[in-house]
C-alpha cells in the first residue's frame, strides 16, 4: 500500500466522499461549464485538423478535471508554465481562444499571452518548464509578492533530468511553486511500468523533502481543492508541492500519432463510462440538485457559438508577416539577420511580380 | 568631483576586473543576481565572485546545487519575471547538460513570444586550455553558441575588455553568453576604472595597424597573435591584429576595411577547425572583400579531436610558430 492514497471529494458515482467542505454550487456549475468548453474546443480542434484547417494538434480529452481544476485554483497574478497539452489549463485561465486556435496553425501570435495574463509560450521539450517556474518563482518570492508559479507536465517528464533539477531548486530555495503532473499512463507508447519503478510519481516529492499529493486527476473538485491548498501553502512561504493527478487520456498523442498500436482503445472506451471527469461532475450534480436541464442545453449552445466563432476568426485572421521570421530574435536588429532579411524579402518580391 | 572618479583606476587581473564588474552590477541594480556553482562562500573555483556573497547577502550571490540545466533553467524563469540573473558555469565544459535550455528557451522565447517575454540574462563561462586543468575542463565551444540564433557572445582578453563587455553584456536585452578566457584570468595587470563602463558589443578593436596581414583572433589567442605579429615584424612583414571580442554579431566593417587593405588574413581560434568560427571569418571576408584578396585566407586552429589533458594539451593549442608559418604562407603565396 503506497503512502500517498489518493485524495478524492466525488466518487465515481457522483457521491461527496472527502472530509472537507462542499464548494457551494455556482463554482461547482463554473468547473463544468470550463470542462465542457474546454472538450468542445479539443473536439473541434481534431475535427478542424481532420479537415486540414489545423495543423498537427495535441489532444487532451478525458484530462479536463485536472487541467480546469488546477488553473481555476489559480489567482490572476499567478504564473503558468504549461506544455503543449495544457490548452485546456491555459484556455481556463484566460488564455484567448483564437490564439490557441492559431498556435496550433503555426503562428506564432498563439504564443502570446492576454495583456495581464502570465502565461509562458507552451513548453515543447520535455520537463524543461519546471525549472522556469522555480525561476518565476524566486522573483515572486523576493518581491514578496503574493503571486505563485505552477508548472504543468506528463509523467514521462518525470524521468527527465530538468524535472528533478528543477524539484531540487524548489525545494532548495523554497520557491512558491507547484509541480502538477498529468500522469495519463503513457509517454507516447512507453507505459508508466516501464517509465519508472516507483509506485507513485508523488513519492519523489520525499526525495525533495517537499510534500507529494496523489489526487483523481478526473476529480474536478478534488483538483480544485488539492491545489488550492498547495497554492495557499506556497503563498505562505511554506514552499513547492508535487501534485500527482491520475487521469486518463481518450485519444491518441496527437493527431499524427495511432495509439491502437501500443495500447488497447477499449480501455478508453471503458473509461468513458466509469471515470469520465464531466460525466462524474454531472452526477454530482444532479445528486446536489445543482443540475438544470435548461442551463446545461443552454452552455452547451453558448460554448459552440463560442468556438465556432474563434475558428472564424482565426480563420479570417491577418496572413503571418513574413518580418516576424527575422524581428523577435533580437531587440535591436543584428547585421547578419538584417542583411538576411533584406535579401529575403527582395527575393520574395522578385518572385511575386 | 564625477570627472576626478571616472578616472580612477586599480591595478587589476582579468579576473579582478571581471569581480569588479560583478560588485558594480550588484551595487546599481537590485534585481541583478549571482547564481552558479560554489560562486557564494568560496568565492567562485577562480575566484571571480569572491566576497560578492559576503557583500550582498545569500538571496543575491546563491550558491546554487551542482546542476547546469537547473541554473540556467531556473535563471529563465528569474529573466522572464524581471530579475536579471548573471550565470556562472563553473567551466565552460560544463555546459553540455544546459545546452537543451540555452538552444531551446534562451535563444528562442523572443521570437516564440514576438517579443511579449525576454530573457535578459548573462551566462559567464571561463574557458580554454593552457592551465592544465582536467579533462572536458579545457574545452572552447564558442562555434555551438554563434550557430545558435538569438544569443550573443562575448569575448575578452584584457582586463578592461572583460570588465566593459560584462556590463555591456548585463544591460543588453538579449541573452550574452561570455566566455572568459582561463589562460588570460591571472596574466596580466592592467589598470581597470573602477566606475562603470560599457565596451560595446559588436566591436573588435585593432591592436596594430600593418599593410600586409590581417590576424584576427579572440580570446586567449590574442596574446599568441601578438607574439607572432612582433616575430614576423622584424623580417619586416606588418600585420593588423585585430582583437574581435565580439563573436556574434561579428565586427564585419572593422574586418573588411583591414583585408581590404591588406589582402591577406589568418584566423586563429583555440576551438575546433571544422564548423569553427573561422570559417565564417573566411565567408564574411569572401563576402566582402573577395577582389581585395592577395592570397587564401589561412587558419590555425585546435585540431579536430577533443581537447587533450595535460601533458598533450600545448600541442593542440595554436602556438606562435604555427600562426607565424601560416603569415608566411599567405605572404608566399
Amino acid at each position: 500500500m503506497n503512502r500517498f492514497p489518493l485524495v478524492q471529494s466525488v466518487d465515481q458515482d457522483g457521491k461527496w466522499v472527502s472530509q472537507e467542505e462542499k464548494i457551494e454550487g455556482t463554482l461547482i456549475k463554473s468547473f463544468y461549464r470550463h470542462m465542457l468548453r474546454v472538450r468542445t474546443f479539443d473536439k473541434k480542434a481534431v475535427t478542424l485538423q481532420r479537415q486540414g484547417r489545423l495543423g498537427t494538434y495535441a489532444l487532451f480529452e478525458g484530462q479536463e478535471a485536472a487541467q480546469v481544476g488546477s488553473a481555476l485554483a489559480l489567482k490572476d497574478h499567478d504564473w503558468l508554465f504549461p506544455t503543449y497539452r495544457d490548452h485546456g489549463a491555459t484556455l481556463t485561465f484566460g488564455a484567448d481562444m483564437v490564439r490557441t486556435f492559431l498556435y496550433w496553425n503555426g503562428r506564432t501570435e498563439g504564443c502570446v499571452p492576454p495583456e495581464g495574463k502570465r502565461i509562458f509560450p507552451p513548453a515543447v521539450p520535455i520537463a524543461t518548464q519546471i525549472p522556469h517556474a522555480v525561476g518565476a518563482g524566486m522573483t515572486e518570492k523576493r518581491k514578496g509578492s503574493q503571486a505563485i508559479s505552477i508548472a504543468y507536465f506528463g509523467d514521462g517528464a518525470t524521468s527527465e533530468g530538468d524535472f528533478h533539477e528543477g524539484l531540487n531548486f524548489g525545494s532548495v530555495f523554497k520557491t512558491p511553486t507547484l509541480f502538477f503532473c498529468q500522469n495519463n499512463g503513457y509517454a507516447i507508447s512507453v507505459p508508466i511500468e516501464k517509465q519508472m519503478n516507483s509506485e507513485t510519481i508523488a513519492q519523489k516529492a520525499d526525495a525533495y523533502g517537499i510534500p507529494g499529493v496523489r489526487v483523481d486527476g478526473n476529480d474536478c473538485v478534488a483538483v480544485y481543492q488539492t491545489v488550492k491548498k498547495a497554492a495557499e501553502r506556497a503563498r505562505a512561504g511554506e514552499g513547492p508541492t508535487l501534485i500527482e493527478a491520475l487521469t486518463w487520456r481518450y485519444g491518441a498523442h496527437t493527431t499524427a500519432d495511432d495509439p491502437s498500436k501500443y495500447r488497447d482503445q477499449s480501455i478508453s472506451d471503458e473509461r468513458r463510462v466509469t471515470t469520465d471527469p464531466l460525466t462524474r461532475l454531472a452526477l454530482y450534480m444532479k445528486r446536489e440538485r445543482i443540475w438544470d436541464e435548461q442551463w446545461a442545453s443552454h452552455i452547451e449552445k453558448e460554448l459552440k457559438e463560442e468556438i465556432n466563432d474563434a475558428v472564424d476568426k482565426m480563420e479570417a485572421f491577418a496572413k503571418p508577416d513574413i518580418n516576424n521570421v527575422f524581428d523577435h530574435v533580437f531587440a535591436t536588429p543584428v547585421w547578419p539577420i538584417t542583411e538576411q532579411k533584406e535579401r529575403y524579402l527582395k527575393h520574395v518580391k522578385g518572385v511575386s511580380s | 568631483m564625477e570627472a576626478t572618479k571616472a578616472q580612477q583606476t586599480r591595478s587589476m587581473t582579468m579576473v579582478q576586473a571581471v569581480n569588479d564588474a560583478l560588485r558594480v552590477a550588484l551595487e546599481q541594480d537590485e534585481t541583478v543576481l549571482l547564481l552558479g556553482e560554489d560562486i557564494g562562500r568560496n568565492g567562485g573555483v577562480f575566484r571571480a565572485t569572491d566576497g560578492l556573497q559576503a557583500q550582498f547577502g545569500e538571496e543575491r550571490v546563491i550558491d546554487t546545487p551542482l546542476s547546469e540545466a537547473g541554473i540556467v533553467g531556473t535563471a529563465v524563469g528569474l529573466a522572464v519575471s524581471g530579475s536579471k540573473p548573471i550565470v556562472e558555469i563553473q567551466f565552460m565544459g560544463f555546459v553540455y547538460p544546459a545546452y537543451e535550455q540555452i538552444m531551446t528557451h534562451v535563444s528562442r522565447i523572443r521570437m516564440r513570444s514576438l517579443s511579449h517575454y525576454t530573457v535578459p540574462m548573462v551566462i559567464r563561462a571561463p574557458y580554454g586550455a593552457g592551465i592544465r586543468a582536467p579533462e572536458i575542463h579545457s574545452d572552447s565551444m564558442e562555434a555551438l553558441f554563434t550557430h545558435m540564433p538569438g544569443i550573443k557572445v562575448v569575448c575578452p582578453s584584457t582586463p578592461t575588455e572583460a570588465k566593459g563587455l560584462l556590463l555591456a553584456a548585463l544591460r543588453d536585452p538579449d541573452p550574452v553568453l561570455m566566455m572568459e578566457p582561463l589562460r588570460l584570468y591571472r596574466g596580466e595587470k592592467e589598470d581597470v576604472a573602477l566606475n562603470h563602463y560599457e565596451t560595446d558589443i559588436g566591436k573588435a578593436t585593432k591592436l596594430s595597424e600593418g599593410k600586409d596581414v590581417t590576424l584576427l583572433a579572440w580570446g586567449a589567442m590574442v596574446a599568441v597573435v601578438k607574439k607572432a605579429a612582433a616575430a614576423v615584424a622584424e623580417e619586416g612583414i606588418a600585420c593588423d591584429v585585430i582583437d574581435l571580442r565580439t563573436l556574434f554579431p561579428l565586427d564585419k566593417d572593422t574586418i573588411a576595411e583591414s583585408v581590404q587593405k591588406t589582402g591577406r588574413a589568418v584566423v586563429v581560434h583555440e576551438a575546433h577547425a571544422t564548423g569553427g568560427l573561422g570559417n565564417d571569418l573566411v565567408s564574411v571576408i569572401n563576402d566582402t572583400s573577395f577582389l581585395s584578396m592577395r592570397s587564401p585566407i589561412e587558419r590555425v586552429t585546435g585540431f579536430d579531436v577533443p581537447v587533450p589533458i595535460g601533458s598533450l594539451e600545448d600541442h593542440y593549442i595554436p602556438s606562435v610558430s604555427r600562426v607565424v608559418e601560416a603569415i608566411h604562407k599567405t605572404v608566399q603565396f
